[in-house]
């Protein structure tokens, strides 16, 4: 008999769609949140509030829901600053990480790399912190260099230096979205400073889930969206050391970017305004404040220690299959991975184990995950991904393996 | 859902008819599916118009290797003329009811490439190869 801790039970209650049946009248056991993360009341509440008391343009207004629209604005961004231990002018707000790593792929990149010079990724990036910079390279005649995984998605970093030798850049996700491997920050980013290169960590996959300070890590550009870590869609986070945004020239223009505008030129704004042109995602920015706030409620380490128990748990159970032909992918060492779990049921396509497991309410991803390269170089087709998060409980992997079974029952295995 | 996947499903997944490559090829297609990978080759040997022989080739779900194995069945010895027009009921009468939407394309996907084969052979395009 599983029981579930008062806690979890708390934070359950706090996301209304974990109660709502799935047309079948199925318990829905949401297992997708690596692709985008549930959202508590408080957060869509924070939503409506706006729109419903005090929905006014912001920077510009002098009447009062103006100014209450900018305070909470620009209060959400002092909230995201504590969240990852960032000053508050080095948060700029995007619309997700994929354009967060473009404005810096265009407006750092092609103002600092050179042809000949050397960008340095690994084999496990997702689409987004990777064709940004095939673009930049193209256009600049730079290199493209990979930290190569071996055949369980652990990081190879023997020859780390030599990669690094020539580098004007390295860009690396810190935890897999297709495997969930953390990448060990504290190695990397001190020898890649050492050589002389900037660190721009994708943290799409890890701020959600580890306890991040941007500072310790010592990170100069740290990126992440806010709809994987229970705020809306459409609001994100480029953090950068003031310094580097300070020298940087703006990517789009526009409006709000601006300190002063003349008919043949214009002197624009300091970071992050800079890089903030025209009407920002006002309502999501404010409740993305909220999410990060509940997130430090129920406490981050929390989070992570939640979410390595269940990871655990949910490698012994599937492990059971395995006599049966069910293939896990990716480190299995709890410590050493997020809570993503890919994995393959003999010889059922991840695609048809995917409906199969939706007939009882269970959702999982299925597919190459935006990894295609690394999809390839491993040789595997699909797979199906298990992600966790803090709402996820042992019950859910107990229906998840009953899927499962019903699915090896189907295909007859 | 689950119950589309019915033992001639699974028989037609695991054991493809017409599955590989032709010494002869008259026309052929290929595509992808890029959401989530599928992939289908169409190949098709001509006498007179008429699909002589044919096989296809590729990886994916067993919604998509599935319904191309039993369109290659239907197909042979039809008139190209008349692949060219096939409607996507055909595929349903094959394959049964019960697709998800999300699954559609997925069973689509064969004759969409056969029918680009068709209708490319028809319209006389220049073979790429």
């Amino acid at each position: 008999m599983i029981t579930v801790d008062g806690k979890t039970e708390r934070i359950i209650a706090d996301f209304p769609i974990l109660a709502r049946p799935t047309s079948r009248g199925k318990r829905l056991v949401y297992l997708d949140s690596a692709a985008t993360s549930q959202k508590p009341r408080s957060v869509i509440q924070a939503l409506v509030d706006y729109y419903e008391q005090y929905n006014a343009n912001i920077h510009r207004g002098v009447y009062e829901i103006a100014a209450r629209a900018t305070d909470e604005y620009e209060h959400a961004r002092v909230k995201l600053a504590h969240f990852i231990g960032a000053e508050t002018n080095e948060i700029v707000w995007v619309r997700n990480t994929t354009e967060a790593v473009n404005l810096v792929a265009y407006s750092w990149g092609s103002a600092n790399v050179r042809a000949g010079d050397a960008i340095l990724l690994t084999e496990l990036e997702h689409h987004s912190d990777l064709v940004p910079w095939q673009l930049l390279a193209e256009r600049t005649g730079a290199e493209l260099r990979f930290i190569p995984v071996d055949d369980r998605g652990r990081f190879i970093l023997d020859d780390l230096d030599a990669l690094l030798d020539g580098c004007k850049l390295v860009a690396c996700a810190h935890v897999s979205n297709t495997l969930g491997t953390i990448l060990p920050l504290d190695i990397v980013i001190p020898r890649a400073h050492a050589a002389g290169a900037v660190v721009l960590v994708d943290g799409a996959q890890a701020a959600p889930h580890l306890p991040v300070d941007v500072k310790a890590l010592d990170a100069d550009f740290y990126t992440f969206s806010g709809h994987k870590m229970l705020a809306p869609t459409g609001i994100g986070v480029l953090y950068g050391k003031h310094a580097l945004l300070e020298a940087m020239p703006p990517f789009f223009s526009g409006g709000d970017m601006i300190r002063k505008v003349g008919y043949a030129s214009t002197t624009f704004a300091q970071p992050p305004r800079r890089f903030e042109a025209g009407t920002s995602n006002i309502a999501d920015a404010i409740a993305y404040g909220v999410a990060v706030e509940y997130l430090q409620e129920v406490g981050m380490d929390w989070v992570r220690e939640h979410e390595r128990g269940l990871t655990g748990y949910a490698l012994r159970r599937l492990a059971e299959f395995e006599p049966r032909g069910l293939a896990i992918y990716g480190p299995r060492d709890p410590a050493a991975i997020s809570g993503v779990i890919s994995f393959n049921l003999a010889d059922v396509h991840a695609h048809d184990l995917a409906s199969i497991l939706d007939t009882e309410g269970i959702c999982v991803r299925a597919g190459h995950h935006c990894t295609m390269p690394l999809m390839e170089k491993m040789g595997w087709s699909a797979t199906a991904r298990a992600s966790f998060y803090l709402y996820n409980t042992e019950a859910d992997v107990d229906v998840l393996c009953a899927g499962i079974e019903k699915a090896a029952r189907v295909f007859g295995i | 859902m689950d119950d589309f996947y019915r033992d001639y499903i699974l028989d037609h997944y695991r054991h493809p008819r017409n599955f590989g490559r032709l010494e002869r090829v008259d026309a052929h297609a290929e595509d992808i599916n890029p959401l989530c990978g599928d992939q289908i080759r169409m190949e098709l040997e001509l006498d007179d118009g008429v699909v002589k022989d044919i096989r296809f080739s590729g990886k994916g779900c067993a919604i998509s290797q599935a319904s191309a194995s039993m369109l290659t069945e239907r197909v042979k010895g039809m008139k190209l003329a008349d692949v060219a027009k096939l409607s996507k009921d055909a595929v349903l009468e094959d394959v049964g009811i019960g697709i998800s939407p999300t699954r559609m394309k997925c069973a689509m996907l064969g004759l969409r490439v056969l029918k680009s084969a068709a209708i490319g052979e028809l319209a006389g395009w220049p073979d790429e190869e």
